[in-house]
């Protein structure tokens, strides 16, 4: 690894984090709130930290190669959590640095778990903070930086890979940063166009923002204590359609937009993810039905949170840990599946989905018969045995890293229900999960130990686990 | 500029190198799996994994909005249809490599007209004009011409001991008694554009500029001038043999070949009708190259398929005392390997292909101020020597030359005026429609006008 070139690149996105607090420090001056002074002085130490690396980090050597990148995107990440957490602390909002990190980490990698009791206590500015973290974590910090920068070192594209799985050899376009900025453009027009319609359904302005950047992040950091439930049911209708809009692979939009349509149909990654979405919706409007009044309520309910759930949004418009468990068994399968790959949404992606079942679907038919040639197609193309190696392996390894954070917070008195959910809503970037840590409940019941190991299994997530698990091998630190 | 690339083999990812070092936005297409991978990770291009000759692939990589577009596949046929789509489709300049001897320079030239071809290149070709253009100028590592030679450019390697050892610029001017200039000078890998106070080291590479007559000269006078070859002996009957022997015989020189299979022999004896002697034999066995007289030819060259074979007998035939020996190479690797080996003469087909497309694309990029009308890459790449054609836009003529503010490492080496060639003084001017030849080190320049420094 290239250390050097690696801590200058990490320096440059401390540079970008010191910017982008400036938004939330225009925020709170806007409400003529105490915490600008925390952002002034966070913004300030990660700029200071940033320009030292960015500094004395220099490299002869330009290139970046594959375990650069990885190694970029896994410490940028941690960077970028630590300072993030600064203005919680310093605010006071969040007295303990372990808390005001897990928050951070939730935040940059759209999870959307709180370790927050009373939300509605926090400053506008910290609120703000808070929902951009979402929307700049879900598009990726590195994307922004390769976007908004005008020359690109060679081989930056391995960055882009690390940071953003899925995009790995049809760019959008013949650059990377081309491919960057005109994500980054769907993303916020998609962003700027929720916002607008929430306000035009009666929501404030700051809470329209706030909820619209969280949305496009599948974040789920919500402003008010029971979520969304008590914004109209037009509000709750967007953000439901824009939640399955950003879980959908970006690709998409660019295929829309230069008027592929046609490939678009061929996607069968989103028939997977609209059929599956829907006939969860409709397993679970028919077993709330006795709980709700009226049809509209139950599929209005049912829509919300499943779309929540498979985005790995995780706003919620009511407690479903009160649901039947039928309800909630289907959310929690739906916590595994994510969104598709390439959009902002966590968990194992339904290109995976699709093609795991597809080569379960071929190992049992050859069961039958032995000698029958059968392939694995995604999204028109064929699957070839090394990708299909790749996805088994990747598979492999969330399920244990899974079961190594379940293991690890096994110790806490909650049963095996909060635990669980707790981990694998981790893992998947989603936010809230059953029993303690269910919808109208928070994280901070968990020891700090506990909050650290989930922190880390959020970037896990978020960072699809190799960048973060490669950090911890010596290899990656040699300069061979 | 938006570049397609279909076919990426030697020669295509070789243009790939130097076209993406220039800036452009380049998409590449191949039907091999494991290259599209390989290339999309180590260069920022947007990679296609399919055939070159489909409609959906050619308009996925957006061919109707390239400006140039290039087919470099193993297969002539496949390249020109991939071209005469992307020329349908709306891509504005297309260049298909085609090398196959079916395609005689008279069928050439009516495909090229029908598929409306923009340059057809042929790697082979290329090569073997280079090789001719150092026979024919053998003191030589490398020599180039400009408008219609006009001017020569000549790559050469100060030799210890030799005239030039030891000899400072400005002594050697007064000395020669011939117009001429040393506009680049290659020591320790770094290129140097001297003054007249720099003195020559051996082991230092020079490229010289000068009218072709006063090159003659001026290596006549320093001692150094090697005579024409009379006899050349080729060793491995590729296409590139066939080629340069059909020059070299046309030149009056006598050609041997050696190469091992027989049917290739016979191919190549018939191709040049008997004019050529052909021996079968195998090359590597230095008995058989005594036996046919390697110590009498006035050059050797290897070009088998091998480098490591046209390396070990360049080498060989280095030390029997062949006075002008070239290697061709086709790994950049071998390069630094054959300099220590004292075969400073190597050509290798990748490169000189990818120099005529870089040429081509820096020509279209500024067609609208001062054209690139030549361009030459000397001492591997770190030093380039372009002809532009002034337009009467460029801001700078009628000014004596030293009131120039140049960028440093710039040097304005020649002014071809009318039928005159003039090397500046200080007190020459630049007019419109001149012809002028400018080197640069270390520097990518696009426009005339990038050499002023504002």
């Amino acid at each position: 690894m290239k250390i050097k070139l690696v801590f200058h690149t990490v320096g440059r996105v401390l540079l970008l984090e010191a910017a982008l607090m400036l938004l939330p420090l225009a925020v709170s001056l806007i409400y003529g709130e105490s915490c600008a002074l925390a952002f002034a002085i966070s913004a300030a130490s990660s700029a200071a930290i940033g320009a030292a690396l960015k500094r004395f980090c220099r490299s002869e050597s330009k290139n970046l190669y594959t375990r650069d990148g990885l190694a970029i995107v896994a410490l940028s990440w941690i960077g970028i959590s630590l300072f993030g957490a600064l203005p919680f602390v310093i605010s006071g909002s969040i007295p303990s640095f372990i808390d005001a990190f897990f928050e951070t980490v939730s935040g940059f990698t759209t999870t959307g778990a709180s370790i927050l009791t009373d939300v509605e206590a926090l400053g506008h500015g910290l609120l703000f903070w808070r929902s951009f973290t979402h929307w700049v974590g879900g598009m990726g910090v590195l994307v922004f930086i390769m976007a908004v920068m005008e020359k690109t070192p060679e081989r930056s594209v391995n960055i882009l890979r690390a940071e953003m799985p899925g995009h790995n050899v049809d760019k959008l376009t013949p650059r990377a940063s081309g491919t960057a900025k005109i994500l980054y453009y769907i993303y916020l027009a998609l962003t700027v166009l929720e916002a607008v319609l929430l306000l035009c359904g009666g929501m404030p302005l700051f809470d329209s923002i706030v909820h619209a950047l969280g949305t496009a992040g599948t974040g789920g950091f919500g402003i008010k204590a029971d979520s969304i439930a008590s914004y109209s049911h037009f509000c709750q209708w967007v953000i439901t359609v824009f939640m399955l809009l950003f879980g959908v692979s970006f690709n998409m939009y660019y295929l829309l937009l230069i008027k592929r349509w046609r490939e678009v149909l061929k996607s069968n990654e989103l028939k997977c993810y609209l059929g599956i979405s829907l006939a969860a919706m409709i397993i679970i409007a028919l077993s709330i039905m006795p709980l709700c009044g009226s049809i509209a309520d139950a599929v209005r309910l049912s829509a919300f949170q499943v779309s929540s759930i498979v985005t790995t949004t995780g706003y919620a418009t009511a407690d479903f840990d009160a649901w039947p468990s039928l309800a909630k068994a289907v959310l929690l399968i739906l916590m595994f599946f994510g969104g598709c790959m390439g959009s902002t949404a966590g968990g194992l992606k339904m290109s995976r989905v699709t093609v795991l079942a597809q080569i379960a679907r071929n190992d049992l038919r050859h069961a039958l018969r032995p000698r029958e040639v059968s392939s694995v197609i995604l999204n028109g193309r064929r699957v070839d045995a090394q990708g299909e190696r790749q996805i088994l392996s990747y598979f492999a390894l969330y399920i244990a890293v899974i079961g190594a954070v379940f293991l690890l917070i096994s110790f806490e008195p909650f049963g095996i229900e909060t635990n669980f959910s707790a981990t694998v809503s981790c893992v998947n970037n989603i936010g809230p999960g059953f029993g303690q840590v269910g919808p109208s409940l928070s994280f901070a019941g968990y020891s700090a130990f506990s909050k650290l190991v989930l922190s880390f299994a959020m970037l896990l997530g978020r960072l699809e686990i190799y960048p973060l698990l490669l950090l911890l091998s010596p290899q990656l630190w040699t300069k061979r | 500029m938006k570049i397609i690339i279909v076919g990426c083999g030697k020669i295509g990812q070789s243009i790939l190198q130097s076209l993406i070092s220039e800036g452009h936005e380049i998409v590449v297409v191949d039907s091999n799996r494991e290259v599209i991978d390989s290339v999309s990770t180590n260069y920022d291009v947007m990679g296609i994994c399919a055939a070159g000759t489909h409609f959906k692939t050619l308009s996925d990589a957006g061919a109707d909005s390239a400006e140039l577009f290039i087919a470099a596949t193993g297969s002539d046929e496949i390249n020109m249809l991939s071209c005469f789509l992307a020329k349908r489709m709306g891509a504005k300049h297309t260049v298909a490599r085609i090398r196959g001897s079916e395609y005689t320079s008279e069928n050439l030239d009516f495909i090229k007209n029908q598929l409306e071809l923009s340059m057809v290149i042929n790697p082979e070709r290329l090569t073997a004009k280079a090789i001719y253009n150092i026979l024919k100028f053998p003191s030589a590592v490398k020599s180039e011409s400009f408008t219609r030679s006009r001017f020569e450019m000549a790559e050469m390697s100060v030799k210890p001991g030799s005239a030039l050892d030891g000899v400072e610029l400005s002594a050697l001017r007064a000395k020669s008694g011939a117009s001429f200039l040393v506009c680049a000078v290659l020591r320790d890998k770094t290129a140097h554009i001297p003054r007249g106070s720099f003195v020559l080291r051996a082991g230092d590479k020079l490229g010289l500029i000068a009218a072709p007559e006063d090159m003659q000269k001026l290596l006549g006078n320093m001692g150094i001038l090697q005579k024409r070859t009379k006899h050349v002996m080729l060793l491995g009957a590729s296409r590139i043999a066939e080629y340069l022997s059909d020059e070299l015989i046309r030149s009056g020189n006598g050609v041997k070949i050696i190469e091992k299979d027989a049917k290739r022999c016979d191919d190549i004896s018939a191709a040049l009708g008997g004019s050529a002697v052909v021996i079968h034999g195998d090359g590597s066995q230095h008995e058989l190259l005594d036996e046919e007289g390697l110590d009498g030819a006035d050059a050797f060259v290897a070009l088998t398929g091998m480098d490591e074979e046209n390396l070990l007998l360049s080498y060989y035939a280095l030390d029997r005392g062949v006075p002008k020996v070239i290697a061709k190479l086709n790994q950049d690797a071998y390069h630094e390997l054959s300099e220590h080996l004292g075969v400073e003469c190597t050509v290798s087909p990748k490169h000189i292909t990818a120099d005529v497309l870089l040429r081509y694309a820096r020509a279209l990029q500024n067609s609208m101020g001062s054209r690139v009308e030549t361009l030459y890459s000397l001492m591997n790449g770190k030093v380039e020597a372009l002809e532009f054609i002034v337009s009467p836009d460029f801001g700078y003529t009628s000014i004596p030359v030293k009131q120039l503010d140049l960028k440093p490492d710039i040097l304005l080496a020649g002014i071809i005026r009318g039928g005159k060639n003039i090397i500046p003084c200080g007190d020459d001017v630049i007019l419109p429609d001149d012809r002028v030849i400018i080197i640069a080190a270390g520097r990518k320049l696009y426009d005339l006008s990038d050499v002023i420094a504002k």
